[in-house]
C-alpha cells in the first residue's frame, strides 16, 4: 500500500464532489432534455477533468472508461446524440464505476480489480449515432468554443472581440481550428501575430472579462476546507468554554466589583456568539443529503416501471452535521417508501383521472428551534381501515382498541414492529421492518415522525428535528444526592402530587404503583429505587413532584427527589467502559463543573418495565389527553420579559397595571421596595425569577412596568419588560416544562408564551423577600 | 534518559505500584465524583477533566484489595488507555522512578486473581517491590466482562 500524496487526495476529494453534482445534472437532464446545454456543458467538464487528471497520475483503467464516456458526451454535446434514458443509465452506470474505482484508490491506493469492459462496450455501442454526423471539422471548433464558455461563464476572449467588432466570428473560428490543431498560444495572441487587431484591442477585452469574472471566482476564494475533527474539537472547546461561563456567572452578584461584573458581561455575550458561531461551521444544507434522491428515485422509478417527479423545496435548510448523517437513511427509506407503495402505476394513475406522472415533493423549513422536513406524494395514500385489518390480523393491537382509535391514530399504526402493508414484499421495501426503524432513528436524535394520508390523494409524512445535537435543553433533577438531567424531548409535564392523600395520591396495581392523572392510570418508575435500590419518600420532605416522561409512545410518571431548571446543556458521550448502562445516555458538566449524568428515558422505561407491555393503550388515550389539555377560555395578561420572552398571567389574579418612576425605588434589605397607597410594595423582577438568561436591559429605564396583585393582603409588584396585551383565549398547553415559577408554554395568538405560576412563585419569593426586611434592620 | 525504564509510582494500601511514565497522561489530586448508579463497582465514578468526561476505575476494587479508609480522599493517576482517558483512584502519589531491567521478574506464579491478570511483573527495588500494572487490562477488561454479566 503506498502513502497518497497530497495530488491524489485532493483529485479524490474534487471529485467525489464533482460526481455527485454530475449525478444530479444527468437525472435532471433526462426530465428537462431542453435546457441541457449547460448542464452537458458541467457534465463533460467533470468527466474531462477526472480523465485528465488519472491520465496523469497513472490510474490508466480509470482514464480509460472515463475516455469512452468523454466520447459519448461529447456527442451529447454537440446535439448529434439525443438524451435518452439507455445513455442516462449508461452514464449513470459510468459514474458508479468511477466512484468505486476512486473509493478503491482512496483504501488501497490501485484502482481496483473490477472489470468494466461491459461499461465501455455499452458506452461505445451507444456512441454510434442513428443518423450520419455532420462536418467533423466545424464540430471540434464548436466544441472548443463551448468547452472555453463552459469553463468560465463569462464569454470568452473571441467572443468578446466579435462583440466589441474588432474581428468577424470567422476569423476566430479559423484561430480556434488553429488552436485545435495544436497551436499552444491564445487565441488574442494569434490574432494579434496575424495582425487583425492590435493589443490594446486583447487588454481591452480581457478587462471585460476580469470584470465580470469575480462573481463565479468569488466563492472559491472565500471558502476553504476544514476537517470535520477539527469542528468537532472546537465545539468541543466552546463546550466548554460555555461551561467556564456558566461557572463564573455564579460567582457575579450586585455586590461584585462593578469591572468585573461589565467583564463578565461582556464574555457572556462573546461566549454566546462564539457558540452560535461554531455551531454554524457544523452546519450543512439538507441538499447533501437530498442531492442523492434524484437518483434513487429515478433508478427505483424505472424499475417499477413508474413515473415520479420530484421537486424540492428549501434544500438549503441547515442542519447540524451529526443530524444530517443520522436522518440520511431514514429519509431514504421513506422516499423509497413513496416511490415503491405510495406512487402508482401510469395506468392506474390514468384511471384514477391523475396525471400518469407521479410527483414527489420533499420540503424543508427552520421554525422555533427546530427544522421540519415534509415528504409527500401524490399517490393511492394509506387506507385506514386496511391497516386496522392488518393490525388485527397481526394481533399487534387489540379489536377494542383499535375500535377507539381516530383515523389519525390508525395511520401512526404503521409506525410499528412488524407491520407492514405492501401486498407483496418487493426488493426495495416491505419486509416487515422500515418505517419502525425510521421512527426509532428519528426519535433517536430527539426528532417526532408524523403521518397524514388521504386515500386517493397521498401521503405526508412529516418529520421534525432539533437544529443540533451537541446542545439540549434538559430538566436537572436529583435523586440520592446526585443530580441527573432529562432531555426535555420526552417531558411531557410535571405534576404535583397531592400531599393530602395517602401516599401522596400514588395506588397500587398489585404491586405496581400507579397514579391517577386526568382519569387515566399512570405507571409510577421511581428514580431513586431504580438507580440505588432505595425507594423515596413521599411527603412533606421528600417527593412531591411527579415528572411525566414518554418513552415510545409510552407514558409513565417518574419520582424524583428534587426538580432543579432546565438549563442548556452539551452532551458527552460516555466512556466505553460504560457504554453497556441503558439508563444513561450520556454524562455533561454542570454549572458547578461536576458530571451530571443524562437520563436516558427510553432504557430507563425498559429497565422498569414500562414500554414492551400494552402498547396499544397509550394509542388510544392520546386524542383524549389533548381534548383534555386544552382548557377554558381565560383572559391574559401578556408580558415581556428581557427582550424576547412573552409570559402570560391570568388576569383574575392581577390587581392593577402601575408605572412606577425608578427613582421612587428604594431598597429594604435586598429587596427594592416602593411606597404605593400607604403600604412598603415588594418588588420583583419577573426577569429575576423566571428567566433562563437574564437578559440585563441595557439601559435601564426611566419608569418600571408593575403588575400589582394582591398575595396573602398584601400588595406586591412584578416587575415586567413591557406589558404586551390582554387576551381571551384558550391556551392549549403544549409542553408543560417547570422551572420555580412557570407552569408550562403555550401558544397563544401565533406566539409561544411562557404561563406563570404566580402562587407557585410567591411561594418561593416571597417568604424570602418579606422575612429579609426585618433582617435588614437587625443589621 | 530513556523513559522506557521509569515508572510513575503510587501506592494502595502496603503496596507499590507503578505505571510506565509514558502511559500516564497526568497525576491531579483528589476531584470530586459523580457516582454511576448500576456501574460495576470499579467504577468509582465520573470525573470532570477540563471538560472531558472521564471514567474513575477504583484501583483496590480493581486489584481486590479492602475498601480505602472514607476519610482518605484518594488520587487520580489518568492513564491513556487504548479507550481513551481512563482515571486509576489510588491511595497516594510516589516518584517516577527509574529501574534497570535486571531488577524485573515475572509475577510469581502463586499470584492468582484478578491481580494476576493486572500485574505483568515485580521490580525488586532495595527494601521493597514495585509492581508493574498493565494499563489497558486494568482501565478496562473487568469493566466489559461486566457488560456481559
Amino acid at each position: 500500500m503506498t502513502e497518497l500524496d497530497d495530488v491524489v487526495k485532493e483529485f479524490l476529494v474534487e471529485s467525489h464532489e464533482n460526481l455527485s453534482a454530475l449525478e444530479q445534472d444527468l437525472v435532471r437532464l433526462e426530465q428537462t432534455p431542453d435546457d441541457s446545454k449547460e448542464a452537458l456543458a458541467r457534465i463533460f467538464r467533470t468527466v474531462h477533468t477526472v480523465k485528465g487528471t488519472c491520465g496523469f497520475l497513472g490510474f490508466s483503467k480509470l482514464e480509460s472508461v472515463t475516455h469512452v464516456g468523454e466520447n459519448l458526451l461529447s456527442k451529447l454535446r454537440d446535439g448529434v446524440l439525443h438524451v435518452t434514458g439507455d445513455i442516462t443509465s449508461a452514464l449513470l452506470a459510468l459514474v458508479d464505476a468511477i466512484r468505486e474505482m476512486l473509493t478503491s484508490v482512496e483504501t488501497t491506493g490501485e484502482e481496483g480489480p473490477g472489470d468494466y469492459s461491459a461499461l465501455i462496450a455499452e458506452l461505445t455501442r451507444l456512441l454510434e449515432p442513428k443518423q450520419a454526423p455532420p462536418k467533423p471539422q466545424l464540430r471540434a471548433a464548436d466544441a472548443s468554443v463551448e468547452v472555453e464558455r463552459a469553463e468560465a461563464p463569462v464569454a470568452p476572449i473571441g467572443e468578446l472581440l466579435v462583440q466589441a467588432g474588432r474581428v468577424t466570428r470567422e476569423e476566430v473560428k479559423e484561430v480556434l481550428e488553429l488552436q485545435q490543431a495544436g497551436d499552444p498560444r491564445h487565441v488574442g495572441e494569434i490574432l494579434v501575430e496575424q495582425g487583425r487587431i492590435v493589443p490594446e484591442d486583447v487588454v481591452d477585452a480581457l478587462n471585460v472579462q476580469k470584470k465580470a469574472k469575480p462573481q463565479t471566482g468569488g466563492l472559491a476564494d472565500t471558502t476553504i476546507r476544514v476537517e470535520v475533527s477539527q469542528l468537532d474539537k472546537l465545539m468541543n472547546l466552546v463546550g466548554e468554554l460555555v461551561l467556564a461561563r456558566n461557572q463564573i456567572l455564579q460567582f457575579i452578584g450586585p455586590d461584585t466589583d462593578a469591572v468585573l461584573q461589565t467583564t463578565t458581561q461582556r464574555l457572556n455575550l462573546v461566549t454566546t456568539e462564539l457558540q452560535e458561531g461554531v455551531m454554524k461551521t457544523r452546519m450543512q444544507p439538507i441538499d447533501t443529503v437530498w442531492s442523492k434522491f434524484p437518483r434513487v428515485i429515478r433508478d427505483l422509478a424505472r424499475s417499477c416501471r413508474k413515473r415520479v417527479r420530484v421537486e424540492m423545496e428549501g434544500r438549503d435548510t441547515e442542519l447540524d452535521k451529526t443530524i444530517i448523517e443520522a436522518i440520511k437513511d431514514p429519509l431514504t427509506h421513506i422516499v423509497r417508501n413513496a416511490v415503491d407503495h405510495g406512487v402508482e402505476s401510469p395506468e392506474e394513475r390514468e384511471a384514477a383521472g391523475k396525471p400518469p406522472e407521479g410527483f414527489l415533493r420533499l420540503q424543508a423549513f427552520h421554525e422555533g428551534g427546530h427544522v421540519n422536513i415534509e415528504i409527500s406524494d401524490d399517490g393511492g395514500g394509506i387506507d385506514p381501515e386496511k391497516l386496522k385489518r392488518k393490525a388485527q390480523e397481526k394481533g399487534l393491537v387489540s379489536a377494542a382498541a383499535l375500535a377507539r382509535m381516530s383515523e389519525r391514530e390508525l395511520l401512526s399504526l404503521i409506525f410499528m414492529p412488524g407491520f407492514s402493508t405492501a401486498k407483496e414484499v418487493t426488493n426495495v421495501s416491505g419486509r416487515g421492518v422500515g418505517m419502525d426503524v425510521v421512527k426509532t432513528n428519528i426519535e433517536r436524535i430527539g426528532g417526532t415522525v408524523d403521518i397524514s394520508s388521504r386515500i386517493g390523494a397521498g401521503t405526508t409524512i412529516h418529520i421534525k428535528i432539533p437544529l443540533t445535537l451537541a446542545i439540549i435543553p434538559a430538566l436537572v433533577v436529583a435523586s440520592g444526592h446526585e443530580r441527573f438531567a432529562i432531555p426535555q424531548v420526552s417531558l411531557l409535564e410535571l405534576v404535583r402530587m397531592d400531599l393530602e392523600k395517602p401516599n401522596g395520591g400514588i395506588e397500587d396495581v398489585s404491586g405496581v404503583p400507579v397514579y391517577r392523572l386526568r382519569g387515566n392510570l399512570l405507571p409510577i418508575v421511581d428514580l431513586g429505587f431504580e438507580l440505588f435500590g432505595k425507594k423515596s419518600n413521599i411527603g412533606e420532605n421528600g417527593v412531591a413532584t411527579i415528572v411525566v416522561l414518554q418513552a415510545d409512545e409510552r407514558q409513565f410518571g417518574l419520582l424524583v427527589e428534587e426538580i432543579h431548571d432546565t438549563e442548556e446543556i452539551v452532551v458527552k458521550p460516555l466512556g466505553k467502559q460504560l457504554k453497556n448502562l441503558s439508563a444513561f445516555s450520556g454524562a455533561t458538566i454542570m454549572g458547578d463543573g461536576r458530571v451530571a449524568l443524562i437520563l436516558d428515558v427510553l432504557g430507563l422505561a425498559q429497565m422498569a418495565r414500562v414500554v414492551g407491555t400494552t402498547r396499544d393503550r397509550s394509542l388510544g388515550d392520546r386524542g383524549k389527553h389533548a381534548q383534555e389539555s386544552a382548557e377554558k377560555p381565560e383572559s391574559l395578561l401578556l408580558v415581556r420579559v428581557g427582550t424576547r420572552q412573552t409570559l402570560a398571567i391570568p388576569l383574575r389574579l392581577v390587581a392593577r397595571l402601575e408605572e412606577v418612576a425608578l427613582d421612587s425605588v428604594e431598597r429594604a434589605g435586598a429587596s427594592n421596595v416602593v411606597q404605593y397607597r400607604g403600604q412598603i410594595m415588594p418588588l420583583i423582577h419577573l426577569s429575576e425569577v423566571v428567566s433562563e438568561i437574564v437578559e440585563a436591559d441595557l439601559v435601564a429605564p426611566e419608569v418600571l412596568s408593575v403588575v400589582v396583585f394582591d398575595h396573602l393582603g398584601q400588595s406586591v409588584g412584578l416587575v415586567v419588560s413591557a406589558i404586551v396585551d390582554i387576551v381571551d383565549e384558550a391556551v392549549k398547553r403544549h409542553s408543560t416544562a417547570k422551572r420555580p415559577g412557570i407552569l408550562g408554554s403555550g401558544v397563544v395568538q401565533g406566539q409561544v408564551v411562557e404561563l406563570v405560576d404566580l402562587p407557585g412563585l410567591m411561594q418561593r419569593v416571597l417568604p424570602r423577600a418579606v422575612s429579609d426586611a426585618p433582617a435588614a434592620l437587625v443589621a | 534518559m530513556l523513559t522506557e525504564n521509569q515508572y510513575c509510582t503510587f501506592t494502595l494500601g502496603p503496596f507499590m505500584f507503578g505505571v510506565g511514565v509514558r502511559e500516564v497522561q497526568e497525576v491531579i489530586r483528589y476531584q470530586e465524583m459523580t457516582r454511576v448508579p448500576l456501574a460495576p463497582r470499579t467504577v468509582g465514578g465520573l470525573i470532570n477533566l477540563r471538560g472531558q468526561i472521564v471514567v474513575a476505575v477504583d484501583l483496590r476494587e480493581r486489584l481486590g484489595l479492602p475498601a480505602r479508609d472514607s476519610t482518605v480522599l484518594p488520587m487520580n493517576v489518568v492513564v491513556c488507555s487504548d479507550d481513551g482517558a481512563v482515571s486509576l483512584l489510588v491511595d497516594e502519589i510516589g516518584d517516577v522512578i527509574e529501574v534497570s531491567p535486571s531488577e524485573f521478574e515475572a509475577a510469581p506464579d502463586t499470584l492468582t486473581g484478578t491481580a494476576r491478570d493486572l500485574i505483568t511483573g515485580v521490580y525488586k527495588l532495595e527494601g521493597k517491590l514495585l509492581l508493574v500494572l498493565d494499563v489497558n487490562k486494568t482501565a478496562t477488561t473487568e469493566l466489559e466482562i461486566a457488560k456481559v454479566a
